[in-house]
C-alpha cells in the first residue's frame, strides 16, 4: 500500500514538480496550495505523512500544524519552508512536528524523512490497534 | 587660569589629539592651585606670626635684664653723688681744705661706700685746694676740663671713663656747693671702674652674650667680650637712643647675625648694649621654622604624589570610559549595519530559496524522468547536465542557509531563560539522531541553575551547533554528556563533552575560526564561528579541551546578564 502524503505549499510550480518526483517513487500525492485547503483535506482524508510549508499567506504552516494535529494526531507532520531558523524549528518540533527541513530540500534526504514519519505513524497505529485488542478483550472476559 | 578653566568646560567638546594629556595637566595644575595656595599661604601667615611673637618673647626678658642693670647702675652714682653731696654740705671750705680732714673723710668714704679711690676739692679757679688719695695732684688746675666746666653749670658731673692724670681707667663724680657767703668750690671724687664690671658679670647674661657701657659717642666704658676693650671706639649700629630700652637686628664686624638691645642712662652720658647672636636669641623660633619647613615640604609632596596619583586614576578611568563609550558606539553601528545587511540578507535568502527549490525539483524530476527513461542517444549527458544543475542548487543552498544564519547571528533579543530548559528542548529537536543512531546522552544538570538574562534563541543555536558537531564526532552508541552548573556571582557553565575522535592539535588553535571546516564538503565551517561570536556577543566566553581518540569537552560560560544589556537592548 502506498504512503499517502498531502503537499502543502503557495509554490504552486514548486510543488507540483516535487509530487511528480513523490509519485515516480511510489507515493500516493495530493497537493494543495494554502494552509486552509490543508485543514480542510486533512479532515476528509487520512493521509499518512503532510509537508507543509511554513510561510504561507493567511494561515501560516505552523497554524496549519496546530489544526491537523488536533483533527488527525497520528498524522505525521514535516515542515519545509525557505526561511528556517533554529527558533522556527525548535517550536515546530515542540508543536508535534515529525521534522525540519529547508529548502531547496535533499530529495532523497525528504524521502528519508517521509519513510521514518510513515514508520513512527505505523508504529502508534499498531500500538493503539493492540491496546483495542487488549481493550474488547478484556471487555468481553476472553 | 580663568582661559584654563573654559578650557577644561570645552574640553570634551573640542578633544584635540592629545587631549587626555592636557586634561591631565589642567587638572594637575588646578588641584595644586586650590591645595598649595592655601596651605603655602597659611604657612607664610604663620610663619610671620608665630616669628614676630617668639621674638617679642625672647627679647622681653633682655630688656628687663637691660632695665635692671640700668638701674642698678643709676643706684650706684646716686648713692655716690649722695655721700658726696652730704660732705660738702656737712664740712665747710675750710674744714675740707685742711688734708688731715679729708683723708680721715676718704677713710671713712672707703669703709661706707665701694669704688672710691680718691677725693679731692677744687676752688671756683679750678685750682686743686686738697686732695687724698693714692696721686699726688696738689697744685693741678681744672679751670679747662670739661668736669670743671659742667659741674659749674650743673651743679653736679659724672664723666665718661678716661685715663686722666692717673693713666687709669677711672671716672669721676663732682659736686658743686654753693656756701652762704656766695663762694662756690667744688668737691671732687674718682671711683674705680672696676665696679662696672662686676656690675655687668653679675647680670646673669646667656652664653655668648655680650653687654657693656659705651658713651654716647660710642667709646667702650667697660671691655667687651667680642667688640673691643674700654676706651676704644665701638662700630656697631645701635638702636635708636632714648630713655627706654631699643632693640634692632643687625650683622657685627664678624658677619654675626645679632640682636642689640640698648638702654640709655638719663643721668649721664652712658648708654648700657646687650649683644646676643641670633643664633642664640632666636634658638627655639630656628627649630619651629625648620619644623614648619619640613611639615610644608611633607604636605606638599603628600598632596602632589596624592594629586598625580588621584589624578592618574581618574584620566585613566576617563579614557577607559570614553574608549568603552566609543567601543560601544561602533559596536552598536556596527551592529545595527550587519543588522541591516542581516536582514536584506535574510529576505535575500528567503526570496531565492523558493526558486531554487523549484530548480532543484524540476532539475531533479528532469533527472528522475532521464533516469527511469530507456537509453536514447545522449542520455548520459542529459544526466551530468541535470547533475550538473543539482550540484550547483545545493551550492547555492549553501551560501543561501550561511545568509540566514548570519542574519540570526545578529539581533538578539533578552529575556529571562532557564539553561536546563533549552538543553531539554534542543535534546527533543535532536531526539531522532540520538534514536537512530542509539548515542547515550548523559545529563548532569544542576537543580540549583540559576535563570540567566540571555538570548533563547541565540542559546539554542549554541547548543545545536555544538550538539551537532558531538554526534558527527562519535561513533554510533557513542557517548554524549551535558553538564550544568552555577559559577559563583558570575553566571552559569555549561560543559558539553564526547567520546568521540577528538580534535588534533594542529587544528585545535583554528575551530573557531569563520569558514574553517575539517568536514570537507560537509561543513560550511561557520558552525563553531559563530557559536563563538554568539556568546561572545552574549558577555560569555568559551574553551575546547580535546584528546585525539579519547574525544572533546567544549565549555562555554554565561554571565547572568550581558554587560552591555542596555546597549542590546536598546
Amino acid at each position: 500500500m502506498k504512503i499517502k502524503i498531502l503537499l502543502v505549499d503557495d509554490e504552486k510550480e514548486f510543488i507540483k514538480t516535487l509530487a511528480q518526483r513523490l509519485k515516480i517513487r511510489n507515493f500516493a500525492v495530493t497537493t494543495v496550495y494554502s494552509g486552509q485547503d490543508a485543514i480542510d483535506i486533512a479532515k476528509e482524508n487520512d493521509f499518512d505523512v503532510i509537508i507543509l510549508d511554513v510561510f504561507m499567506p493567511e494561515i501560516t504552516g505552523i497554524d496549519a500544524l496546530k489544526q491537523i494535529n488536533k483533527i488527525k494526531p497520528l498524522t505525521q507532520i514535516i515542515l519545509l519552508t525557505g526561511a528556517a531558523t533554529v527558533e522556527n524549528a525548535i517550536q515546530g518540533m515542540k508543536l508535534g512536528a515529525f521534522d525540519f527541513l529547508m529548502k531547496p530540500a535533499n530529495t532523497e534526504l525528504l524521502v528519508e524523512k517521509i519513510t521514518q514519519a510513515h514508520a513512527l505513524k505505523h508504529e502508534h497505529e499498531e500500538r493503539i490497534r493492540q491496546a483495542e485488542i487488549e481493550n474488547i478483550l478484556k471487555t468481553r472476559g476472553w | 587660569m580663568f582661559k584654563k578653566i573654559i578650557n577644561i568646560i570645552f574640553f570634551f567638546k573640542k578633544k584635540p589629539r592629545n587631549h587626555y594629556a592636557i586634561l591631565k595637566r589642567n587638572i594637575i595644575i588646578i588641584m595644586m592651585l586650590i591645595t598649595i595656595l592655601p596651605l603655602a599661604a597659611m604657612i607664610i601667615i604663620n610663619f610671620f606670626q608665630y616669628r614676630s611673637h617668639l621674638k617679642s618673647q625672647i627679647i622681653a626678658p633682655l630688656y628687663a635684664m637691660a632695665e635692671k642693670t640700668r638701674h642698678s647702675f643709676e643706684l650706684f652714682w646716686e648713692q655716690r653723688l649722695a655721700i658726696i653731696r652730704f660732705i660738702s654740705t656737712a664740712y665747710s671750705f675750710e674744714v675740707l681744705s685742711n688734708e688731715q680732714n679729708i683723708k680721715k673723710i676718704l677713710i671713712s668714704l672707703k669703709k661706707e661706700g665701694e669704688g672710691f679711690i680718691d677725693i679731692s676739692l677744687i676752688n671756683n679757679q679750678g685750682e686743686l685746694v686738697s686732695y687724698a688719695g693714692p696721686y699726688s695732684l696738689l697744685g693741678k688746675n681744672y679751670s679747662e676740663q670739661v668736669s670743671f666746666q659742667e659741674t659749674q653749670i650743673k651743679g653736679q658731673y659724672i664723666s665718661n671713663v678716661f685715663l686722666g692724670y692717673r693713666k687709669y681707667p677711672h671716672i669721676v663724680i663732682a659736686v658743686q656747693h654753693l656756701a652762704d657767703n656766695g663762694k662756690n668750690w667744688i668737691l671732687r671724687a674718682t671711683i674705680d671702674t672696676n665696679f662696672f664690671d662686676n656690675l655687668i658679670s653679675s647680670m646673669g647674661l646667656p652664653r655668648q652674650t655680650d653687654a657693656f657701657l659705651m658713651s654716647k659717642d660710642k667709646i667702650l666704658q667697660t671691655n667687651s667680650l667680642y667688640y673691643g676693650n674700654t676706651l676704644e671706639k665701638c662700630l656697631l649700629q645701635l638702636p635708636k637712643v632714648n630713655f627706654r630700652s631699643n632693640s634692632i637686628e643687625g650683622t657685627d664686624n664678624e658677619n654675626r647675625d645679632i640682636i642689640i638691645i640698648s638702654s640709655a642712662f638719663s643721668m649721664a652720658d652712658y648708654i648700657l648694649v646687650i649683644v646676643q647672636p641670633q643664633s642664640v636669641a632666636l634658638k627655639s623660633w630656628y627649630a619651629l621654622k625648620t619644623d614648619m619647613l619640613i611639615i610644608f615640604l611633607m604636605s606638599i609632596t603628600i598632596i602632589i604624589f596624592a594629586i598625580l596619583k588621584m589624578t592618574t586614576i581618574m584620566v585613566k578611568r576617563i579614557k577607559t570610559s570614553d574608549e568603552q563609550r566609543e567601543n560601544v558606539l561602533s559596536e552598536l553601528q556596527h551592529a545595527q549595519k550587519l543588522s541591516s545587511i542581516g536582514r536584506l540578507a535574510a529576505g535575500v535568502a528567503h526570496e531565492i530559496n523558493n526558486p531554487l527549490a523549484i530548480i532543484n525539483e524540476k532539475a531533479g524530476l528532469m533527472s528522475d524522468l532521464i533516469g527511469f527513461a530507456k537509453e536514447f542517444n545522449k542520455k548520459s549527458k542529459f544526466i551530468d547536465l541535470t547533475n550538473s544543475i543539482l550540484n550547483s542548487v545545493v551550492r547555492c543552498r549553501k551560501i543561501t542557509h550561511r545568509l540566514l544564519g548570519f542574519s540570526k547571528r545578529i539581533d538578539i533579543k533578552i529575556e529571562s531563560i532557564n539553561m536546563n530548559h533549552i538543553i531539554n528542548e534542543v535534546l527533543d529537536f535532536l531526539k531522532k539522531d540520538i534514536l537512530y543512531r542509539k548515542i547515550d546522552t548523559n545529563l548532569i544538570l544542576s537543580d540549583s541553575l540559576v535563570s540567566i538574562q540571555s538570548d533563547h534563541g541565540q542559546i539554542q543555536q549554541i547548543l545545536v551547533n555544538l550538539l551537532t558537531n558531538a554526534f558527527a564526532a562519535v561513533e554510533d552508541y557513542g557517548l554524549i554528556e551535558i553538564k550544568t552548573k552555577n559559577i559563583k556571582n558570575r553566571g552559569i557553565r555549561v560543559t558539553i563533552s564526547d567520546n568521540g575522535c577528538g580534535i588534533p592539535n594542529n587544528v585545535i588553535k583554528n575551530i573557531f575560526d569563520p569558514f574553517f571546516s575539517t568536514k570537507k564538503d560537509k561543513g560550511t565551517g561557520l558552525g563553531l564561528s559563530i557559536t563563538y561570536g554568539i556568546i561572545k556577543k552574549l558577555g560569555g566566553k568559551i574553551s575546547v579541551d580535546s584528546k585525539i581518540g579519547k574525544g572533546s569537552i567544549f565549555t562555554f560560560e554565561l554571565p547572568e546578564k550581558p554587560n552591555d544589556l542596555e546597549m542590546i537592548n536598546e
